[in-house]
């Protein structure tokens, strides 16, 4: 199945760099997803921490129930979701009611990107959520007393006292989520199957295909390193720039 | 609903309340606001319910789709109910494809994994936070920055390894490689190094030897720590897909997410079975964040750990 392996330089790089036009597409795939996934995910999080306040009742069932999908196969999650995007399915039949008729996602290049969004941020948000939770449950009430006292209203209590307070919390989870959406493979891989095409083709699929379904690992190796070099990348310049907007106390 | 709620205050406070002398130095519109935040929260709590039940659409859908008899899944207009509830589904889905046998074989994986994890952990954890030899620190680094190299990246020098050893297929294939985490052993040595020095020191001058020490001392004051670390261990085995994928070619050897994936391969338009099946493949995490949830929560906070 995998013949002898022969050292062969750089060779790899300058293939897939050079003459293999799928790579570059997944790198902006990748890209695509984590621009989009990102930001998304932390709005979501956020305002759902900051939502199910110690004044909601039952704040620990909400808080759990919005985490279950993050811990439920992803594969699992994925087809459901798929199910649900068909032409027939139950989200088309809404979007009837709403006058749109032709209700396809997974049939256009722009859907299906969007789909897979959806579908992973409602199965990940979750988790930051809950990392945000916690970290907001530890700001002290004294500092949001003095502020008040001192006139601040609630949008400037936010900028100047529960971000700043929130930031190694949201530091914390900007890197973790960052590695993990340039990691994006099961999503796709059952809901779109990397179509339209291979608009939802990303890394971690490409480098799956190359090397178990096409038998190339060097190939493969090759697209893995690199996707390692831009996480690595990616973390570092997080770390450097931390001191800049994390205070730790 | 709004206006019952604003009248009845006023008239019972009419009726039943007597004026008394306070009253004059109470100024009305305290209670005013006190009624308007009440009515706030209110309003807060019921919209927070309707987005949790539009966000849990997916899965009563799929509950719903995996007791629907097969031709009325995609019936128009969608009902939550077809024209019977059909258990036998869960049936049908278990005997469709050995999903007894995935399950087992999840089980297995997931549990030797989430033990292996929990003691390589335990004692690395230890090594790092009361032992003194040379290159510690060093060690320590180097630990840490393996927690930077996701899985993903390492997959192919993993399989290359796997075949070297004449493992592919196999539960040990599936269990070791991910045996060993930087992770949990960073997390335990954070819980190691709060422990007083104080009750270790005792036993050593009663003579107890390291292990002794580890075991009967230390092990149990972490308990919470080595619990959350064993959930998510659990959970990420469980619900681990590019790696099996990779090394498992056949179907006896399918845990959970490949038995899905290869049932959408085979009954891809069984829209009530594989609903069905996935309901099945989601209970056993699902049952144990609900049962720890109060651990768990806390165990994100203490560490930021998931099942991602």
């Amino acid at each position: 199945m995998f013949g002898e392996r022969t050292f062969v330089g750089f060779q790899n790089f300058v293939t897939i760099f050079t003459s293999d036009p799928m790579f570059w597409r997944t790198v902006g795939n990748t890209l695509l997803f984590v621009v989009l996934y990102v930001p998304l995910n932390f709005v979501l999080a956020l305002g759902l921490a900051l939502w199910i306040s110690p004044r909601i009742r039952g704040r620990g069932l909400y808080r759990l129930l919005f985490f279950l999908p993050a811990v439920t196969p992803i594969v699992a999650n994925a087809l459901v979701w798929r199910l649900l995007v068909q032409p027939n399915g139950v989200f088309a039949d809404i979007a009837s009611w709403f006058g749109v008729e032709q209700f396809n996602p997974l049939g256009t290049e722009t859907g299906a990107m969007a789909a897979v969004v959806v579908m992973s941020l409602w199965q990940g948000f979750g988790y930051n959520m809950l990392v945000f939770s916690a970290g907001l449950d530890s700001i002290p009430d004294h500092l949001y007393e003095a502020a008040s006292l001192d006139g601040a209203s609630a949008p400037r209590r936010f900028w100047h006292v529960t971000l700043p307070m929130l930031s190694p919390s949201l530091f914390f989870a900007a890197v973790m989520t960052l590695i993990t959406s340039f990691q994006v493979f099961a999503q796709p891989y059952v809901l779109t199957g990397g179509g339209p095409g291979v608009a939802t083709t990303t890394m971690v699929m490409y480098l799956y295909q190359r090397g178990f379904q096409l038998f190339d690992l060097g190939t493969a190796s090759a697209v893995a390193t690199v996707l390692f070099a831009i996480i690595a990348l990616i973390t570092a310049v997080q770390f450097l720039g931390q001191r800049k907007w994390v205070h730790y106390e | 609903m709004s206006s019952a709620t604003a009248q009845r205050p006023d008239t019972t406070r009419a009726i039943v309340q007597p004026r008394d002398l306070h009253d004059e130095y109470v100024p009305r519109p305290a209670s005013a606001r006190k009624r308007a935040r009440l009515a706030r929260e209110i309003t807060s709590q019921v919209l927070l319910t309707l987005v949790l039940l539009l966000f849990l659409m997916p899965f009563i859908w799929m509950l719903a789709t995996a007791l629907k008899p097969g031709n009325e899944v995609f019936a128009s207009p969608p009902s939550l109910f077809g024209s019977e509830i059909r258990w036998s589904n869960f049936v049908d889905a278990w005997t469709f494809v050995p999903f007894g046998r995935f399950m087992w074989n999840g089980l297995v994986v997931s549990v030797l994994g989430t033990l292996l994890v929990c003691i390589t952990s335990v004692f690395a954890a230890y090594a790092f936070a009361r032992m003194r030899f040379r290159g510690r620190s060093g060690l320590f680094a180097l630990y840490l920055v393996t927690l930077l190299v996701p899985q993903e990246v390492v997959v192919i020098p993993m399989f290359i390894f796997m075949q070297e050893l004449g493992w592919q297929n196999s539960y040990q294939a599936l269990i070791l490689p991910w045996a060993f985490t930087a992770f949990g052993t960073f997390l335990l040595r954070q819980f190691f190094l709060t422990v007083p020095r104080e009750l270790e020191e005792a036993a050593t001058v009663d003579g107890a030897s390291r292990l002794r020490i580890l075991l009967t001392i230390i092990v149990p004051i972490a308990k919470p720590a080595i619990g959350v670390l064993a959930v998510f261990t659990f959970i990420n085995y469980w619900n681990s897909f590019l790696w099996p994928l990779i090394i498992i070619s056949t179907q006896d050897m399918a845990t959970v997410p490949i038995g899905l994936n290869s049932f959408l391969g085979q009954q891809g338009n069984q829209w009530q079975l594989l609903m069905a099946a996935s309901t099945i493949s989601m209970l056993p995490t699902a049952l144990i964040v609900i049962l720890l949830q109060r651990h768990l929560v806390k165990g994100i906070a203490l560490s930021g750990l998931g099942g991602r």
